[in-house]
C-alpha cells in the first residue's frame, strides 16, 4: 500500500496542461469541446468505436486518448460498449468486406441523432489497402460519414481536433 | 523476482556485427553463453538419414537459397511423412505457406502451372525449409496438422487463398474427419475461387454487399447445463474484431472456439506487383503494434534476396527501434492486464510511461509507432548526438520508473490472487502449437531468434534469457517485465556500440525469381517473412507469418477450466494480433 501511495505521489499528476505548446492547445481544444458537447449532447458524448479492418495502429492511438496525459473523459467524451448508448460511431480501418455487415448493423443499432467519424487514412480514403476483393475501402463507401480525421494513425491531438470538428458540424 | 536480477551487471556487448551485411552472416555468440552451442545443423544429417529410411528422396539443389535456412525439395507424396519425422525429432514448426506459380512466366522447371508449398521448421536455432510442388489442376497435399496442431489455420488459410487441398486434415484432435472448414474466407468470394491465383482480379469479382458469415460450423458441446456465449465480431472495447464462441457450464469454460478473418484485407494479394519500398510500407501495416518488426522482417527477406549489404549503423538503429517497440507494447499490456483485474494504479502508471516513450519515438524517429522508419537497404532517420543523449537519459529515467512499479506488480496480494494459476498453458501445449515470444517463454520455451539464430546487430550483444515455467498469466507478466528490463539494458549497449557510417544504401536489383526469408524476433515472438520477386524485379509473393498464428490457438487451450470472467485477462496476457493473422 505504501509503495503504491509513494509511487503515485512521486509520479504526481501528469494530466496536461503542463507547460508546453502542444499542451496548451490540448486544454484549449478540450474546453471548446466541452462547451459544444454541453450545448448539443447534454454534457457528454458517448462514442462507440469499431475497428472495421484496421491494422490496429489506429486503436493504439485511440487508447492513448484515455491515458493520463490526455484523459479525455474530463472533456465529457467517453467510450461506450454498446452502440445503443452511443451518439457517435468512430470507425477505423478500411472496411474489410468481412466486416461490412457487422459495421452496418452496429450503425443501425445506434439511436438517432447519430454521426459517423472516420479516423485514420484507411477510414478516410482506403489508405494503403484501398478497394479490393477483400476491402470496401473508405468508410464512406459503406456508411454516410460526417467527419474525417486523417493521419496514419492520427495522433491523439488530431483525434481530439477531429472530434471537435464533428461537434461543430453535428 | 528481485529488482536487480534482470539488470545484468555484465559488461557491454562487443560492437555489433561486421559490415558483411545480413545474409549468410551467422557468427557464434561466443563465450558469455552458459552452454556452448552445438555446431550449426549438426542434426541435419540425422534427419536426412531418417528421410532415407522412409525412402524419401530429398532433392538437394540450391540448399542455401533461403539462407540462413537450409532448403530441401521433397516430392508431394512425402510431405506428411516428412512432418512426422520432423516432429519425432522434436523440431518446431514455424509455418507453412503456398505460392501459386500459374502466371506462365516463372522460373525454369515449372512449365506446368503448379502451387509451390513451403514449410519452415526449426531445431536448435537452425531453420529448415521444405518445399514441394503440386499441380494446379490437382493440388492435393498431405496435411501436417495431425503432427503439428498449430498448423491447422495456416493450412486452411493456404487453402482459402490458393486452393491447395490438405488431405487428412483433422477437424479436431478428438475427431477423425477432414477439416474442410474455411478459415480466412467468409462470404466475400466463393469457395471455388482463390484470390492468390493469377486469374483472380485484385478488385474481386463482385461489388455486391458482403453478407455476414452466419453458417460457419462451430463445434458444439452438448449436455445438461451447457450453454453457449457468442462474442463478437464487434467487441465491447477499443479492440480488433473477431468472434469467440464459448461453451460454458456454470462459470467454467468447457470449450472456446475462435473464428477470425474479419479484418482480412488481402495483404498478400496487395503485395503482388509492388516495388520493394511499397512492400515495406505495406509490411509496416500488417499489424500496427508490430510495425517495426514486420517492416524489418520484410526488409531482411528483400535484402537477403537481392544480396544487399545493409550498413551496420542502419542495422543497429533498426534494433533500437525494435527494442523500443517491444518496451512500448509490454508497458501497455502489463498495464492493461492489471486493469482487467481492477488494479487501475498500474494501468495508469504504465500508460503514462508508454505515452512518454511514444512521444520520444515521434521526436526522434518521426512517428509515435515508428511506422515507415525502415526502408529497403536501411533506415530513414539518423540519430544526432543530442538525440543520443536524450535516449540515454530516457533509458535511465524509465529504468528508475519501472523498478518500483514492477516491484509492486510482482508482489501484490490482490494481483497474485487473480493472476497466479489463471490461464495456464502447459509446456506440452506450448510446444505442440509452436508458441514463441512471451507466451512460449512463460511456459518454459526459451527460444528467441535474437539469441538462437542471431541476426546483426544481435550477434554482438547478449540477449537476456527470460524464462518461466508456470505458464500462467502471472508468468507471462513476469516474462514481459523481464523483457522490458532486458531491452532497456540492451538499448544502452546498442547505443554504446552504434557504428559510424551510412544509414542506408540503394537496394541492388533483384535477380529474376529471387527469394528471401526474413526471421525477426518481434515483441510478440518470432516473425517469419517470405518474399519472392518476379522476373521484372517486382514482388510476386509476400507472406508474413505473425507469431499470433500460434498463440491464438494457445488461448483456446489455456482458457479451459477457467471462469468466463477471467477471459479478458487471459486474452490480454496473450494479446494475439487479429490483423497480423487475418492478413
Ligand atoms: S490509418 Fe494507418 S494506422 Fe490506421 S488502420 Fe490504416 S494503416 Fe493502420
Amino acid at each position: 500500500m505504501f509503495r503504491i501511495l509513494g509511487q503515485s505521489f512521486t509520479a504526481g499528476v501528469v494530466t496536461e496542461p503542463p507547460p508546453d505548446h502542444e499542451d496548451t492547445e490540448l486544454a484549449r481544444l478540450g474546453i471548446e469541446l466541452r462547451r459544444l458537447i454541453d450545448a448539443r449532447f447534454g454534457r457528454s458524448l458517448a462514442i462507440r468505436q469499431v475497428d472495421a479492418g484496421s491494422c490496429n495502429g489506429c486503436e493504439l492511438e485511440i487508447h492513448a486518448l484515455n491515458n493520463p496525459y490526455h484523459d479525455v473523459e474530463r472533456f465529457g467524451l467517453h467510450f461506450v460498449a454498446s452502440p445503443r448508448h452511443a451518439d457517435a460511431l468512430l470507425v477505423t480501418g478500411p472496411v474489410s468486406r468481412h466486416m461490412e455487415t457487422a459495421l452496418r448493423r452496429t450503425w443501425r443499432a445506434m439511436p438517432s441523432p447519430k454521426f459517423v467519424i472516420a479516423a485514420g487514412e484507411c477510414a478516410c480514403n482506403g489508405g494503403e489497402f484501398g478497394v479490393s476483393y477483400a476491402s470496401c475501402g473508405a468508410v464512406e463507401n459503406v456508411l454516410p460519414v460526417d467527419v474525417k480525421i486523417p493521419g496514419c494513425p492520427p495522433m491523439p491531438l488530431d483525434l481530439l481536433k477531429g472530434l471537435l470538428g464533428a461537434l461543430r458540424t453535428a | 523476482m528481485t529488482q536487480s536480477d534482470a539488470r545484468s551487471p555484465l559488461a557491454g556487448g562487443s560492437p555489433p556485427s561486421d559490415p558483411a551485411g545480413s545474409s549468410a552472416n551467422r557468427p557464434q555468440t561466443g563465450a558469455d553463453e552458459p552452454s556452448a552451442r552445438p555446431r550449426r545443423f549438426d542434426w541435419l544429417s540425422e534427419f536426412l538419414a531418417r528421410l532415407e529410411d522412409e525412402h524419401i528422396v530429398a532433392h538437394r539443389g540450391d540448399a542455401r537459397i533461403l539462407a540462413p535456412a537450409h532448403r530441401l525439395v521433397l516430392d508431394p507424396e512425402d510431405w506428411a511423412v516428412a512432418a512426422k519425422l520432423a516432429a519425432a525429432m522434436g523440431m518446431r514448426h514455424a509455418g507453412l505457406w503456398a505460392d501459386p506459380l500459374d502466371d506462365g512466366e516463372t522460373e525454369a522447371g515449372t512449365d506446368e502451372p503448379c502451387i509451390r508449398v513451403r514449410a519452415c521448421l526449426e531445431q536448435a536455432g537452425d531453420y529448415l525449409v521444405i518445399e514441394t510442388d503440386v499441380p494446379l489442376n490437382r493440388p492435393l497435399l498431405g496435411s501436417q496438422t495431425p503432427v503439428y496442431p498449430g498448423l491447422d489455420r495456416l493450412e486452411r488459410h493456404a487453402h482459402d487463398l490458393t486452393g491447395v487441398v490438405f488431405t487428412g486434415h483433422p477437424f479436431d484432435s478428438t475427431q477423425d474427419r477432414p477439416d474442410e472448414r474455411r478459415w480466412t474466407r467468409h462470404q466475400a468470394w466463393p469457395a471455388e475461387r482463390f484470390p492468390l491465383r493469377h486469374d483472380f482480379p485484385l478488385r474481386g469479382e463482385t461489388t455486391r454487399r458482403t453478407p455476414a458469415d452466419t453458417d460457419y460450423p462451430f463445434v458444439r458441446v452438448q449436455g445438461a447445463g451447457v450453454y453457449e456465449i457468442p462474442v463478437g465480431p464487434v467487441h465491447a472495447g477499443i479492440i480488433e474484431p473477431g468472434h469467440f464462441r464459448f461453451h460454458a457450464m456454470g462459470e467454467e469454460v468447457l470449450r472456446l472456439e475462435q473464428r477470425f478473418g474479419y479484418v482480412h484485407k488481402g495483404i498478400e494479394k496487395l503485395a503482388v506487383g509492388r516495388d520493394p519500398a511499397g512492400l515495406i510500407r505495406l509490411a509496416g501495416r500488417v499489424s500496427g503494434d508490430s510495425t517495426v518488426a514486420h517492416a524489418w522482417a520484410a526488409c531482411q527477406a528483400i535484402e537477403r534476396a537481392t544480396g544487399c549489404a545493409v550498413p551496420p549503423r542502419a542495422l543497429t538503429l533498426r534494433a533500437v527501434m525494435a527494442e523500443r517497440e517491444r518496451i512500448a507494447n509490454h508497458l501497455g499490456d502489463i498495464g492493461a492486464i492489471c486493469n482487467d483485474v481492477g488494479f487501475a494504479f498500474a494501468h495508469v502508471q504504465c500508460a503514462r510511461l508508454r505515452e512518454q516513450w511514444q512521444r520520444r519515438s515521434h521526436e526522434l524517429f518521426g512517428h509515435r509507432l515508428m511506422m515507415d522508419a525502415l526502408i529497403p537497404g536501411g533506415v530513414v532517420h539518423d540519430l544526432s548526438a543530442d538525440a543520443f543523449l536524450a535516449l540515454r537519459q530516457d533509458h535511465a529515467a524509465l529504468h528508475r520508473a519501472v523498478e518500483p512499479l514492477f516491484d509492486v506488480i510482482d508482489d501484490h496480494p490482490s494481483l497474485d490472487d487473480r493472476l497466479i494459476a489463471t490461464g495456464i498453458l502447459s509446456l506440452t501445449d506450448a510446444r505442440a502449437l509452436g508458441c514463441t515470444g512471451y507466451v512460449g517463454k512463460a511456459s518454459g520455451l526459451r527460444f528467441d531468434v535474437r539469441r538462437d539464430n542471431p541476426y546483426p546487430p544481435y550477434d554482438g550483444v547478449r540477449v537476456e534469457e527470460s524464462v518461466e515455467t508456470e505458464g500462467d498469466v502471472a508468468a507471462r507478466v513476469r516474462v514481459r517485465m523481464a523483457e522490458v528490463r532486458g531491452s532497456l539494458w540492451m538499448l544502452d549497449r546498442l547505443l554504446d556500440a552504434l557504428p559510424e557510417g551510412a544509414i542506408a544504401v540503394p537496394l541492388p536489383a533483384a535477380p529474376p525469381g529471387a527469394v528471401g526469408l526474413g526471421l525477426i524476433e518481434g515483441w510478440r515472438g518470432e516473425i517469419l517473412c517470405f518474399v519472392r520477386f518476379d522476373v521484372a524485379g517486382h514482388i510476386a509473393r509476400y507472406f508474413p507469418r505473425d507469431p499470433s498464428w500460434f498463440t491464438w490457438p494457445a488461448l483456446e487451450r489455456l482458457i479451459l477450466g477457467n471462469i468466463v470472467p477471467d477471459f479478458p485477462v487471459c486474452n490480454k496476457s496473450v494479446n494475439g494480433s487479429y490483423a497480423g493473422q487475418d492478413l
